[in-house]
């Protein structure tokens, strides 16, 4: 059990590192072909991570230790939260730390890392980013709590391993009203902390309507590369945690190789899926207007509202609450 | 839809092009230009000649870039820009000026407002020539930039 559970974790966070970049390649490529481009091939981030690690590192004048500590506490939130969540087992040796709060906590903590960086820099644009992040992460987070608590209710507990284990079993879960709610309100969760259309363009050149890009205007070569691989690791766990609590099949509950080998595929499957449709998705959408951002977001937390309390009073135990 | 990526263009790439390795991300600079070359970058990076597929990339800082496309004749407020700009990119960097008006001011040239040609303000690796240069002129400059 010990060596498979230390195998799945390594796997996870493996799988993650390599595994992002070549999620946005994908995504990019699905892009260029809906947009009738020939696109730069799936694993032209990998090129971009690798030239950006031979540049010059530059410290602009006037930024501080937050600055330079940023993009590496970036890519380690990132990391521990790949090492907590059940993407392929959950039958892991770090299964009893996998709380939701201290998930979507390490997260925070990486947002606010990179909101410290953009005001450190200095420049006009970074403290914009900061504000216009820091916003939508006070709206974001209180979402993804309750959703993913609508899901603990049924569960009695917040441990996340424990849900996924708990839905695998017994899927009329996932199929209930609580369910659906809270599926729909994580997701818009997702696009707004992961930085995506409707809430931000990540290829955007418009510094005015920049939000996540805004912060990393002063950053070059080797950090540059490390805030890259740090959003695409975020948003790699982040459809892999929409994945793990909405369509869990294929995730090991037992310790045994095989179910191991198969959850790996299936999750590198499922994730490059959603990853796809998001895609395809993005191409249809426009970004909404900043001041409507609130406005979207407001009602997905009413969503996971209604998600809890639908969650409480439909399933006729109450649950452990 | 794109067309057929067309050869390589002959000239060999240029030196700092292994250092990139198959990967350039591009910073425009307007440095007065009368925005007929910017409209053809534009195409450059539409659909058609879609200069993306070889590794270019446009990006929204120049601390983010490794080459810099200018265009223009310089004028006298955009020459310390234009410096400042190109000193803030992280080497290896490279400039590229695209347009007859940035190589030698072309219409421009004896302007009061006008400083001189790019080659004047900063060090320039590639020259584009044309007014303005058609799209697949800018797209084997940048291809000699990415080595693709």
């Amino acid at each position: 059990m010990n060596v498979i559970g230390y195998t799945a974790v390594v796997a996870q966070v493996a799988l993650v590192v390599a595994g992002a970049p070549l999620l946005t390649g994908l995504m990019r490529q699905v892009r260029a072909k809906l947009e009738g481009r020939a696109g730069a091939g799936l694993i032209q981030p990998w090129r971009d991570v690798r030239k950006l690690l031979r540049k010059q590192p530059i410290t602009p004048t006037g930024t501080g230790p937050a600055f330079r500590a940023a993009p590496a506490l970036l890519v380690a939130t990132a990391a521990v939260v790949a090492a907590l969540i059940p993407l392929v087992s959950t039958q892991t040796p770090v299964r009893r730390h996998a709380d939701l709060i201290v998930v979507v906590a390490l997260l925070a903590l990486g947002t606010v890392a990179l909101a410290l960086a953009g005001l450190d820099s200095g420049t006009a644009f970074g403290g914009m980013g900061s504000s216009r992040e820091m916003t939508v992460a006070g709206l974001v987070e209180p979402t993804m709590l309750l959703a993913v608590f609508a899901l603990s209710i049924p569960a009695g507990t917040t441990n996340l391993p424990a849900i996924v284990s708990g839905a695998i079993h017994d899927p009329t879960r996932l199929a209930s009203p609580a369910g659906l709610l809270a599926t729909a309100a994580l997701a818009v969760a997702v696009l707004a902390e992961a930085g995506r259309i409707p809430v931000d363009n990540p290829a955007t050149h418009l510094e005015l309507t920049m939000i996540h890009e805004a912060m990393v205007l002063e950053y070059a070569g080797p950090d540059l590369a490390l805030v890259e691989l740090g959003s695409q690791m975020r948003l790699t766990v982040l459809l892999g945690l929409l994945t793990s609590l909405f369509a869990p099949w294929g995730i090991a509950t037992s310790a045994t190789w095989t179910a191991l080998a198969i959850a790996l595929v299936l999750f590198a499957l499922k994730v490059a899926a959603l990853g796809a449709v998001l895609a395809a998705a993005e191409v249809f959408w426009a970004k909404v207007r900043l001041f409507r951002v609130p406005e979207l977001l407001a009602g997905s937390f009413l969503l996971a509202l209604l998600a809890v309390t639908a969650s409480y009073f439909l399933s006729g135990t109450g649950g452990g609450l | 839809m794109a067309e057929e990526a067309p050869p390589r263009p002959q000239d060999a790439p240029v030196p700092a092009a292994r250092e990139l390795g198959g990967s350039a991300q591009v910073r425009c600079i307007d440095a007065g230009s009368c925005n007929g070359c910017e409209i053809e970058i534009g195409n450059a990076f539409g659909p058609v000649y879609d200069a993306e597929r070889y590794g270019a990339r446009l990006v929204a800082s120049p601390r983010h870039a490794d080459v810099a496309l200018v265009t223009g004749p310089v004028t006298r407020n955009m020459a310390e820009p234009l410096r400042r700009t190109v000193a803030a990119m992280p080497e290896p960097r490279l400039v590229v000026a695209i347009g007859d008006c940035a190589l030698n001011c072309g219409e421009f040239a004896g302007a009061y407002g006008v400083e001189g040609a790019v080659g004047d303000v900063v060090d320039v690796d590639l020259a584009v020539p044309g007014c303005p240069p058609r799209p697949e002129e800018i797209v084997s400059a940048l291809r000699r930039v990415t080595g693709r």
